[in-house]
């Protein structure tokens, strides 16, 4: 098919070329320089379909199995490539199955569009059909949404989405289209959308605010530093590295700010958060200034806030003024671009080095590998245990994988023990916590970084809840590997039950099928591996795979993962069993 | 605005929003009210000084911590230009309700009469059946004149929402201006 501007070409340079707003959607994604789409088609979305079976050299659709899956396909995408991920449901069920993807990438700041079809016009209000009001639903789990109902809307509006999902902190945008706006015709023509009034994505940096900061950082005897995604978001990951390396300040990731520095970085301390590492959560409560970048003190990061970091004065680098002293009060809150303010930080920072305060992180590190790391990763007991396996996977892919994980007790472990050496290699639901989040994920990941190794890390629940994806892997030949750690339970809550409810296992036994016959209908080499002599070998051969592999592993079944933060109890209180 | 100690006592605030004038805006405001469990006490919408802006004007009573964490959010949203939020001592503010009551009370109860001058409300209109009366005031003057006419039976009432204009300047001109010059 050919673009607008090859149209005009063709005809008198002088006429306006008519196109259908179906047309001029897929025009838009175009010069948005979308590449990628997924999605599944129905009743109110069948123009734009029709369009995009046209543009099919130019405009990639990715059939999945079921809408939610193309969201989580989506945020994979957008994850890996750091671009707006696309997804395009019809009206009705269709846009309903978009809300948790939408909701995922609203918590986890993900930009996204997402195109729903929509009954025409004059149906609206009706109860027609495949009519449910989208706006309405998707309102709390969307950074901006907005109904078209006219063609001639469509280029703005789309251009408005783009902006919207990938400018400031970046989110799902959702834009839901009438079916006679699909139909209607308009004389097309697009720009990118450069600003809005009532919107101001990025904080402008306040010189005093930086002042401040450099100020308590250069006087600080136990600084700290926590970094979330906000470092990834705001490509600040050099920027980072330089202010750990100036200052020595050991430094901690968040769930989301995995891979926003070499794992194997000297002052790269760990995770912090309900199962993060010992030494960078009871020190958050030791160190005396603490410098959080790009992350938003969730409550799996900060357990009790009435004893979180109290003794340390706290500075907040961040680009949502919203999240500042939404959870924790900043002493210095320094609003802006992470890669911005850190750049203005820097020159103002003095070279230093704060090795008895590093070495604290080592030796609470030695206490938290003699209590619970040797066992994890070299484990002396007849089962294998989850750490040992990605161990396994770290070893073979020399830390160049991408990891998506799913939800549980499977993805604190792959959160814990995976090592990186690029930025936007982990893609894990961090703040919704979704489990069918990784099958479909990893499709998108692998999609947007074809020559990267992206492997799935999944539990035996989760996988179950987004399985049908294995149609998706099998029609379009994405070869992505996955891992089932099959532990036969609803590991995290059955960990729970243990813990705070009295061993009462309710509903979290699961009756596995056979995952391997499963993989196999589908075409895709499979492998189960039940005991450890076995577990290098297969590892091996799943890496070694050009294809989709698919690699179920019998773990213990009723281990738990620590250290653990109880919920509601304070970082100092981490238990190590 | 901190007022320092204050900030975990629950109070009268009032919340101005200035937005574009667009369908949805409301849902989303008020989605932020509904997540966090804050009733919103009085709700007014109209367009404001500035052409093609809208003004909320929001009532909620609640402590200043709670009232300045849902102004950020509020001002998150993509179509809100600025929000702004101030205690009873920093606006001038007031409300308007309506009265229908019967006719017949006007001429059969001296008491009304008084009620009407004593309250400085105006009558609106007299039809044979019933009469209606407005009151602009503030809120506890409103509540005044509604428990002195109960007891001889209100046939319907219902009072707007708070009107508030701040005692300083709300420089949302200047903002929208600086937006076309950075453009």
């Amino acid at each position: 098919m050919q673009t607008v501007k090859e149209k005009k070409k063709e005809a008198n340079s002088s006429t306006k070329i008519k196109i259908s707003g179906a047309e001029a959607i897929i025009h838009c994604l175009l010069a948005e320089g979308v590449e990628i789409l997924y999605g599944y088609p129905g009743g109110a979305i069948m123009p734009v379909y029709d369009e995009l079976y046209k543009f099919q050299d130019k405009l990639t659709h990715i059939l999945t199995r079921h809408e939610q899956g193309a969201t989580h396909a989506a945020q994979g995408y957008a994850r890996v490539t750091g671009r707006v991920g696309v997804a395009i449901a019809t009206s009705g069920p269709g846009a309903t199955n978009l809300i948790t993807g939408l909701a995922d990438a609203q918590i986890d700041s993900t930009p996204m569009v997402c195109i729903t079809g929509q009954v025409a016009r004059h149906l609206l209000g009706s109860d027609a059909f495949q009519e449910t009001d989208i706006i309405g639903i998707s309102t709390p789990v969307t950074k901006w949404n907005y109904q078209v109902t006219r063609a001639e809307e469509i280029p703005e509006i789309m251009a408005k989405a783009f902006y919207i999902a990938k400018s400031g902190r970046p989110g799902p945008v959702l834009i839901d289209i009438t079916k006679n706006a699909q139909f209607d015709e308009l004389e097309f023509s697009y720009e990118h959308c450069t600003g809005i009034r009532s919107y101001k994505p990025v904080p402008t940096p306040d010189e005093s605010a930086i002042d401040a900061a450099a100020k308590l950082i250069n006087s600080a005897k136990k600084p700290f530093i926590v970094f979330g995604q906000g470092v990834i978001l705001g490509h600040a990951e050099e920027e980072l590295k330089k202010l750990v390396e100036k200052a020595g300040i050991p430094a901690a990731w968040t769930i989301l700010g995995l891979s926003a520095m070499d794992s194997d970085h000297p002052l790269n301390v760990g995770m912090v958060g309900m199962h993060g590492n010992y030494g960078p959560n009871i020190l958050t409560n030791e160190c005396d200034v603490l410098i959080a970048i790009g992350m938003r003190f969730d409550d799996r990061v900060t357990g009790n806030l009435e004893t979180y970091a109290k003794q340390a004065k706290v500075i907040h680098f961040e680009i949502d003024p919203a999240e500042v002293n939404k959870n924790v009060k900043a002493d210095v809150a320094v609003l802006g671009n992470s890669k911005d303010t850190l750049n203005m930080l820097l020159p103002k920072i003095k070279e230093n080095n704060h090795e008895a305060w590093h070495n604290e992180f080592k030796e609470k590190y030695k206490i938290e590998f003699e209590a619970v790391i040797k066992e994890e990763l070299h484990p002396t007991k007849e089962g294998l245990t989850m750490a040992e396996v990605i161990n396994e996977i770290n070893n073979v892919s020399q830390h160049k994988a991408v990891i998506v994980s799913d939800v549980g007790q499977h993805q604190m472990i792959a959160c814990r023990y995976s090592k990186f050496k690029q930025s936007k290699s982990n893609i894990t639901s961090g703040g919704l916590g979704t489990m069918g989040f990784a099958l479909p994920a990893a499709i998108g990941a692998k999609m947007g970084a074809m020559d990267r190794e992206v492997i799935a890390i999944i539990g035996d629940g989760g996988y179950q809840m987004t399985i049908q994806e294995l149609g998706t892997i099998f029609q379009n030949k994405t070869p992505v590997k996955i891992v089932v750690l099959n532990n036969d339970h609803l590991g995290m809550v059955r960990q729970w039950q243990e813990l705070f409810f009295e061993s009462r296992y309710a509903s979290t036994v699961m009756s596995n099928p056979n995952f391997v016959k499963i993989a196999e209908g589908y075409e895709i080499k499979a492998k189960k591996v039940t005991e450890r002599k076995d577990l290098k070998s297969a590892v091996a051969e799943m890496l070694a795979s050009k294809d989709a592999y698919f690699l179920e592993v019998k773990v213990e079944k009723e281990d738990n993962v620590f250290p653990m933060i109880p919920s509601g109890a304070s970082v100092s209180d981490i238990r190590l069993k | 605005m901190d007022k320092g100690g204050g900030l975990m006592k629950k109070q009268w605030f009032t919340i101005s929003v200035y937005a574009e004038n667009n369908v949805g805006l409301l849902n989303r405001i008020s989605g932020i009210f509904l997540k966090r469990h804050i009733n919103i006490e009085s709700l007014n919408v109209s367009k404001s000084e500035i052409e093609h802006v809208s003004k909320f004007t929001i009532v909620v009573n609640t402590t200043e911590d709670w009232t300045r964490k849902i102004v950020q959010q509020i001002e998150k949203q993509v179509e809100v230009i600025k929000a702004f939020y101030h205690d009873d001592d920093e606006i001038i503010y007031q409300e308007s309700a309506l009265f229908k009551i019967a006719s017949h009370l006007l001429f059969d109860e001296r008491q009304i009469q008084n009620i009407i001058k004593e309250s400085n409300s105006q009558i609106v209109t007299v039809s044979r059946d019933f009469f209606v009366l407005a009151k602009t005031g503030r809120r506890h003057e409103i509540d005044e004149m509604h428990d002195a006419l109960e007891p001889y039976g209100i046939m319907q009432f219902v009072r707007s929402g708070r009107l508030a204009v701040s005692k300083v300047e709300m420089p949302i001109s200047t903002m929208l201006n600086n937006f076309q010059l950075d453009k």
